[in-house]
């Protein structure tokens, strides 16, 4: 393990250890709403770490200025690109399970996944 | 039979009858006795809610988490397992990281002959003067499409889950839908919004014109107009918004967008594939209509992505339009 | 360039649009279109299947102007169309046998939004398919857990519903793991077109930079795919979503999408990283362990379990087993035999849950497997498919799945180190196997009492094929499926071979 290049890539580190708390936390929370904001960490984190991989020291925003077109004026796009394409399905899972849960909400009153299951076998039991 | 005895007083014995009910010729019960109809069984209402009461409680106790042994020793098991796995998994990335090209320098794996030519060519083979765009929608377009129909598809299971389809003469609950609590003619939330929204629509307009000449594009101007759409309605209410938006409105504008898209992009694959110069002028880079489909490209995402936010909200609020 | 090698790119479009379009369209004219979009998708993957396989190559199809590392692609052999072709087959079936129940059980304004889904799970599978791109894989592998959400709780009951958090919780996981390995590969080698990245992974094998972070690359490829296709331990939510969804959404869900992950694990292997190296990076271990685990673990759990439906489900965690099984073996012989159990397992699978939906028709919608007692007389046609599909489950010859059990015990053979585990979980496997699957045989052929069955059997009622034209035509189709498989399975096993050379 190389540890100055661990402190060197520190954007890196922070999105891993991002990643881990929103990773941790879809496992454990108990509350949906939780869970559906561990889900959004762990997406983020995932972003940030690959917007990080376009970045290069001193590089501009790759938007042609004064039709410079040169590798050494801009950063890397296609990051930037995945990026866009990434959120957007982050936005649409979360839409999705947010609706599940107010779904089980309604039914249920409780936020608690695994209270509703019992729940519902309690409820083919009587 | 019997040798001492008469016939008659024979058959008073018992053992004559014993032998009878053994052949089963005759049962002594059969016709002397007879079962008592049951009698129907009443309760008296008290009695009865304190048996469904006493059933209802062996029920909660069966099914309460807190009283359950083993589901509590596998909760505590599983916080185990998964706080180490987290554990292992985030030291696990932190060596990886460690090992990986440093950040921000120039000569790493990324920067190669992919990006060199996005930048050093891309003005010149799509026309759009933002490098990210003319990716995004030209030279990686089908990414792209599906990422435009992920969103028609999480709208799709939004209504499936909370469109709320009335059935003749059913009334909206207070339970289901939130109209209630809409605030009732709020005179500063409308005078203020009289004068933001159409300035926010404008810019959401802007921003998605302006996709190929500069940072925005149809995702970020969409959702712009969206926001518009989503304060309009806060602040005069579904009454004015059913007038010019409803679930067809949404539905014609996202088809013939998410159509117009499959098919622009359906003609520039094709013609690609087959060799077959394509017909459609890039322009003057920087001019408003440049840059070939993009610009097209741009507002069907923009229209798709500006009903969907609305639709979300008004789903998630009322569960109708 | 010939009009055929066009096909592939018409039929991820076609049904690409079809999804929109649906959602302006009546249910039943959604109906309509969407068994018009399978059978057209089917067929023109026919045709590329038959042009490819007399080209003997495979082919690369650019989607746009600019070639491979500046545009996206897609790559078209004789395993991709097949699997195309399968796809489409057992996606038109499973529609047609289940079309009765989405009348009942799915809200009438709500029946066309249940196309839109089937479409666009249809082109996400295709395109997951063809794609020789990671990230548009991992776009794609989006559609199709979305959609598969979709397909699960379409029929709103708790159940449903509840099982459909459980499965996006699990997916979420898996992708986030998935994108986070994909993201890792394009850092470390700059592309993210398979066969580019596959040359620069090449190149850093040989000179080992970047070992760690290229086995935790692969690693968590791996492991995201294997958690979205209910892996052993990763199944929690899989009995729920299979046995409550409505019939046609058990069928699809059970085989074809969580077969469209495997097919996509199976193109990492070969087209990103290169098999040799995954051999050697020792991530198939994992997966053999797991799988064989889950071999034995599902069936015990299908054994336990009372209700018809939730069985097969658990059975299905069983059959995931050996496909990863297959994998952890680590020859080529092992994946051919997973690739024809992909198939086997997808014929076998949904035509097992339409016949039990038959045979339950027949018992007041009961699902426990006491109440089909003599069900396999009341729906003849039925009760023959399910027997049908329970001994293609338990590897009896002739039909498909006693040619995947002996693919694999072959394969085991060649491995010395996995050799004896791998026999044996296969043996001890089939006993399961056949002890849950013929007992349910038996019982659907146990005639009722004399006096009728009192209380138990009331509601019994009897269908001829002529009552449900539709169902029955499933199951026959799904039963030649089935024989066709089973009886002429030496060119089908040389397709995939001949497939799988293309494939590298």
């Amino acid at each position: 393990m190389d540890v100055m290049n661990l402190f060197r890539n520190y954007e890196e580190a922070v999105a891993m250890i991002l990643f881990g708390i929103g990773f941790s936390n879809l496992l454990m929370q108990k509350n949906l709403i939780k869970k559906i904001i561990g889900m959004n960490i762990m997406d983020t984190s995932v972003y940030l770490f690959l917007a990080v991989k376009g970045y290069i020291e001193g590089h501009k925003a790759p938007i042609v200025v004064d039709g410079v077109q040169s590798v050494e004026a801009y950063i890397n796009p296609i990051p930037s690109g995945l990026v866009l394409t990434g959120i957007v399905v982050s936005v649409s899972v979360s839409a999705l399970m947010l609706a599940l849960t107010i779904r089980l909400y309604r039914r249920y009153h409780t936020l608690n996944l695994d209270e509703i299951s019992t729940l519902l076998k309690k409820e083919e039991k009587s | 039979m019997s040798r001492k005895l008469s016939e008659e007083e024979y058959k008073k014995k018992l053992s004559y009858r014993m032998e009878q009910w053994f052949a089963g010729q005759r049962d002594p019960y059969l016709e002397h006795l007879r079962m008592k109809p049951q009698a129907e069984r009443t309760l008296e209402p008290e009695k009865e809610e304190a048996l469904r009461k006493e059933k209802k409680e062996r029920l909660d106790k069966v099914y309460r988490i807190s009283d359950n042994r083993p589901v509590k020793l596998f909760e505590k098991l599983y916080r185990i397992f998964c706080v180490a796995f987290c554990f292992f998994l985030v030291i696990m990335l932190l060596i990886a990281v460690s090992f990986l090209p440093s950040y921000g320098e120039d000569e790493k794996p990324v920067n190669n002959e992919v990006s060199r030519r996005y930048i050093e060519k891309g003005l010149q083979e799509t026309g759009a003067v933002n490098i990210v765009t003319g990716m995004i929608l030209d030279y990686r377009a089908f990414d792209t499409l599906g990422e435009s129909h992920v969103l028609f598809a999480a709208t799709c299971t939004v209504l499936i889950l909370l469109r709320h389809d009335k059935k003749k003469g059913e009334r909206d609950t207070e339970e289901e839908t939130d109209r209630v609590y809409e605030p009732k003619n709020d005179v500063i939330l409308q005078m203020v919004s009289k004068v933001l929204v159409p300035p926010i629509i404008l810019f959401g307009i802007y921003v998605i014109l302006c996709g190929h000449l500069g940072p925005g594009g149809g995702f970020s101007g969409g959702a712009v107009i969206g926001a518009g759409l989503i304060l309009y309605l806060n602040a005069f209410g579904f009454a004015k918004t059913e007038k010019f938006f409803s679930e067809k409105t949404y539905k014609v504008l996202s088809v013939s967008a998410l159509g117009c898209y499959c098919l622009a992009k359906s003609y520039s694959f094709y013609t690609g594939a087959n060799h077959i110069e394509s017909v459609i002028p890039l322009g003057t880079p920087g001019a408003i209509l440049s840059s070939g489909l993009i610009l097209v490209l741009n507002i069907c995402v923009g229209i798709v992505v500006a009903g969907t936010m609305y639709t979300f909200y008004v789903m998630f609020r009322k569960g109708g339009y | 360039m010939s009009f055929v090698q066009n096909f592939p790119f018409f039929s991820i479009l076609l049904s690409l649009f079809a999804g929109p379009l649906s959602s302006v369209l009546s249910g039943k004219a959604a109906k309509a279109l969407n068994a018009a979009v399978i059978t057209i998708a089917g067929v023109l993957s026919a045709a590329t299947l038959v042009f490819v396989l007399g080209t003997g190559e495979s082919y690369v199809y650019t989607m746009g102007h600019f070639p491979a590392p500046w545009g996206n692609e897609i790559r078209v052999g004789v395993l991709e169309a097949g699997m195309a072709v399968f796809f489409c087959i057992v996606m038109l079936l499973c529609m047609m046998g289940g079309a009765a129940e989405r009348l009942l059980e799915i809200e009438e304004g709500k029946q066309n939004l249940y196309y839109v889904m089937v479409n666009l799970l249809l082109c996400s599978l295709l395109a997951l398919i063809y794609t020789k791109d990671l990230f548009t894989a991992y776009v794609f592998v989006e559609i199709n857990t979305i959609s598969a959400c979709g397909l699960i709780m379409i029929r709103q009951t708790g159940r449903t519903i509840e099982a459909a958090v459980r499965y996006m919780i699990m997916s979420l996981l898996g992708s986030g793991l998935l994108l986070l390995g994909i993201v890792f590969l394009y850092d470390l080698t700059g592309q993210l077109l398979m066969d580019h990245i596959k040359i620069q992974v090449q190149l850093l094998s040989v000179t080992g930079e970047y070992h760690i972070p290229l086995l935790i690359a692969i690693s968590f490829m791996a492991v995201g795919l294997a958690i979205k296709s209910a892996l052993f331990p990763f199944h929690a939510w899989l009995p729920d979503a299979y046995g409550y969804s409505t019939l046609s959404s058990a069928a699809i869900l059970s085989s074809l999408v969580s077969k469209g992950y495997i097919f996509l694990l199976i193109k990492i292997f070969y087209q990103v990283i290169g098999f040799d190296l995954i051999v050697r990076s020792k991530v198939i271990n994992v997966l053999f362990v797991f799988g064989v685990a889950g071999m034995l673990f599902g069936s015990v759990s299908a054994i336990r379990e009372k209700d018809i439906r939730r069985m097969i489900a658990f059975s299905s965690v069983a059959q995931i087993g050996y496909i990863y099984m297959g994998f952890g073996l680590g020859t080529t012989a092992g994946m051919i035999a997973s690739i024809f159990h992909i198939l086997s397992h997808g014929a076998t699978k949904s035509l097992l849950f339409v016949a039990a939906s038959g045979l339950t028709d027949v018992s007041d919608k009961q699902r426990s497997i006491r109440r089909l007692t003599g069900a396999g007389y009341r729906n003849r046609l039925a009760g023959v498919t399910f027997t049908v599909g329970a001994l293609s489950m338990v590897g009896f010859p002739m039909f498909s799945g006693f040619i995947s059990k002996i693919l694999f015990a072959q394969a085991a053979m060649e491995n010395d180190g996995k050799m004896l585990v791998t026999v044996v979980a296969l043996a001890v496997s089939t006993i399961l196997n056949a002890m849950y699957f013929l007992k349910t045989v038996i019982r659907i052929y146990t005639p009722l009492p004399a006096d009728g069955g009192g209380e138990e059997a009331e509601g019994n009622t009897v269908l001829h094929m002529r009552d449900c034209p539709a169902k029955s035509l499933a199951m026959i189709c799904f039963i030649a499926l089935n024989l066709f498989l089973g009886l002429s399975s030496e060119p089908i096993v040389d397709l995939i071979r001949k497939g799988l050379d293309m494939f590298a």
